[in-house]
């Protein structure tokens, strides 16, 4: 492949998509190794999602 | 019906004209923006009087942004806005009357400083009458544009930096337009009447959108 | 209002789970082919050489954030009017991923701009729309992120996609009749009567690549606004059972 006389225009194009494609990619996976740290915190202090049935139906 | 309307337009006009004389600071602004400007740019007349009717919309737009904050604010500050949601009257109207009382006492001042200043600018008669025309069409969608971000905001308590970020986007086509026809009245490229009337349609377009969208965000902040 | 256990997020976590590894490999597979056409495949333009390689990027990233400000418009009719839980979460998670295209379109195009107008900046039209796409998206980030309440700063981003989105076609219409009065020299006009298939082709599968991309993104962002909502709703809960009395009693948030 050749690209020309504009060939550092080119790279840096496709390098910084990259560079945000990653960013979007590394902000989604921290964001959820940060969340299910956090309920599993909360699980590990008892503090889970069970609850009584009879709530839930009141709810629109 | 319109007993209550002027009876709410008088107090918000009284209300911004005595706390804090709004009115005053707006166009004081508006002068400090457009003094600051030759100091940027150089004091060439030529130039000044080039640029002079977008500085001007770019002072008025500024000086608008900055009054907004107060449009909601005080009143929700000590509880006059819920009493005015429940009071059952439409808010869309209560929104655009609360809005015309807030462009007498902030944006009309600013159009009648206009011809003064676009004295220090050095623009000409024709351009000031023009400038000062459009900016009496066009400063009403900008406070019609900006009572969205202003109810948007309400509930936040440093919203007015966030406001202007907000509203800015929205107002783009009302300062291409306002500044067109002020040029067009100058150096004409296009007919001074074509951009002046796309102008009187974003301002009638605005007194639509800006009430029912502002109402529908006061509504449910409230909620 | 959407209550602790409203069925919907925790089906369509399910579905998430399900479609997700189908997804990720098909836009791979588009990605792989996209990125292998457009840059050995395709024929260089006879006018711009080389540079046209970035069109490539350039086009489908601008395609995203228009259609990605398509998804926050439907979302927020969808929170405003069917009052769907998952609508804001959806809309919430869409904006920072529109940000991102639109700052793509914005790097590529002044990237582009450089060789083919001699700078980096053009007050072109179109780059100047998207300018103002971003400063909107970024203004709807910043109001989900200082409004504490969810379900208000769902609402309020709602009202505000939906002016923006009335407000678009006024805003590139009128920066269209800004840029015919101040025509800038020597602009060459991207939008060709014709474009050559052999352009084309990796055009149309880079455009695929870019939505399915887009669509990964979005439904792990969501997955993850999800369990955010989640962990906030537990926190409240062990905070309200640790000092009864003071529970809030208000809508919570699709969770």
């Amino acid at each position: 492949m050749d690209l020309g006389t504009h060939a550092s225009f080119i790279i840096a194009s496709y390098g910084l998509c990259l560079l945000t494609v990653l960013a979007l990619i590394a902000w989604v996976r921290v964001d959820k190794a940060y969340q299910e740290r956090s309920l599993k915190e909360l699980a590990d202090q008892g503090i889970s999602r069970a609850r009584p049935e009879t709530e839930s139906k009141g709810a629109q | 019906m319109t007993g209550w309307a002027m009876a709410l337009f008088q107090r918000d006009l009284r209300l911004s004209i005595r706390v804090g004389g709004s009115a005053l600071v707006g166009v004081l602004f508006f002068l400090a923006v457009v003094t600051v400007i030759p100091f940027g740019v150089g004091p060439d007349l030529n130039l000044l009087s080039r640029i002079g009717p977008a500085i001007l919309w770019i002072g008025a737009l500024l000086a608008t942004l900055l009054g907004l904050d107060r449009l909601f604010q005080a009143d929700r500050d000590d509880g006059t806005l819920d009493l005015m949601l429940m009071a059952g009257r439409p808010l869309e109207l209560v929104v655009l009357i609360k809005c015309l009382a807030h462009w007498a006492a902030t944006g009309l001042p600013l159009v009648v400083a206009a011809p003064l200043l676009s004295i220090f600018l050095n623009v000409d008669l024709v351009a000031m009458g023009a400038v000062t025309l459009t900016l009496l069409v066009g400063t009403p969608a900008l406070t019609l544009i900006g009572a969205i971000g202003a109810s948007l905001t309400v509930a936040l308590r440093r919203g007015g930096l966030l406001l202007a970020v907000l509203v800015v986007p929205l107002a783009i086509p009302v300062l291409i337009f306002g500044v067109s026809a002020a040029d067009a009245a100058i150096h004409d490229p296009v007919p001074f009447m074509t951009p002046f009337l796309i102008l009187c349609a974003l301002s009638l377009i605005a007194a639509v959108i800006g009430p029912v969208a502002s109402a529908a965000a006061l509504r449910f902040s409230a909620e | 209002m959407a209550f602790w256990d409203y069925a919907n997020p925790t089906r369509f976590l399910r579905l998430v789970q399900v479609l997700l590894p189908w997804l990720i490999g098909l836009c791979l597979l588009f990605f792989a082919v996209g990125l292998y056409m457009s840059l050995f495949i395709a024929p260089e333009d006879y006018q711009q050489g080389a540079t046209v390689r970035i069109m490539y990027l350039h086009v489908p990233a601008a395609w995203l954030c228009m259609m990605c400000y398509s998804v926050m418009t439907l979302s927020s009719i969808g929170t405003l009017v069917w009052k769907h839980p998952l609508a804001d979460v959806s809309a919430k998670s869409a904006a920072p991923i529109g940000a991102a295209f639109t700052f793509m379109a914005l790097v590529t195009g002044s990237l582009w701009g450089k060789p083919m107008w001699g700078t980096y900046w053009v007050w072109d039209a179109r780059l100047t729309s998207v300018l103002v796409l971003l400063i909107m998206y970024l203004g709807l980030m910043t109001l989900w992120r200082t409004m504490e309440d969810q379900i208000k700063a769902g609402k309020a981003a709602a009202v505000l996609t939906l002016v923006g989105a009335l407000n678009l076609p006024i805003i590139k219409f009128s920066v269209d009749w800004w840029n015919t009065l101040h025509q800038p020299a020597s602009v060459i006009r991207m939008d060709g009567p014709t474009i050559h298939p052999d352009l084309l082709w990796p055009l149309v599968i880079m455009a695929i690549a870019f939505t399915l991309f887009f669509f990964v993104i979005h439904l792990m962002a969501m997955r993850n606004e999800i369990l955010r909502r989640r962990v906030r709703n537990l926190r409240m809960r062990a905070a309200a059972a640790s000092h009864p009395g003071t529970a809030a009693a208000t809508a919570q948030p699709a969770e």
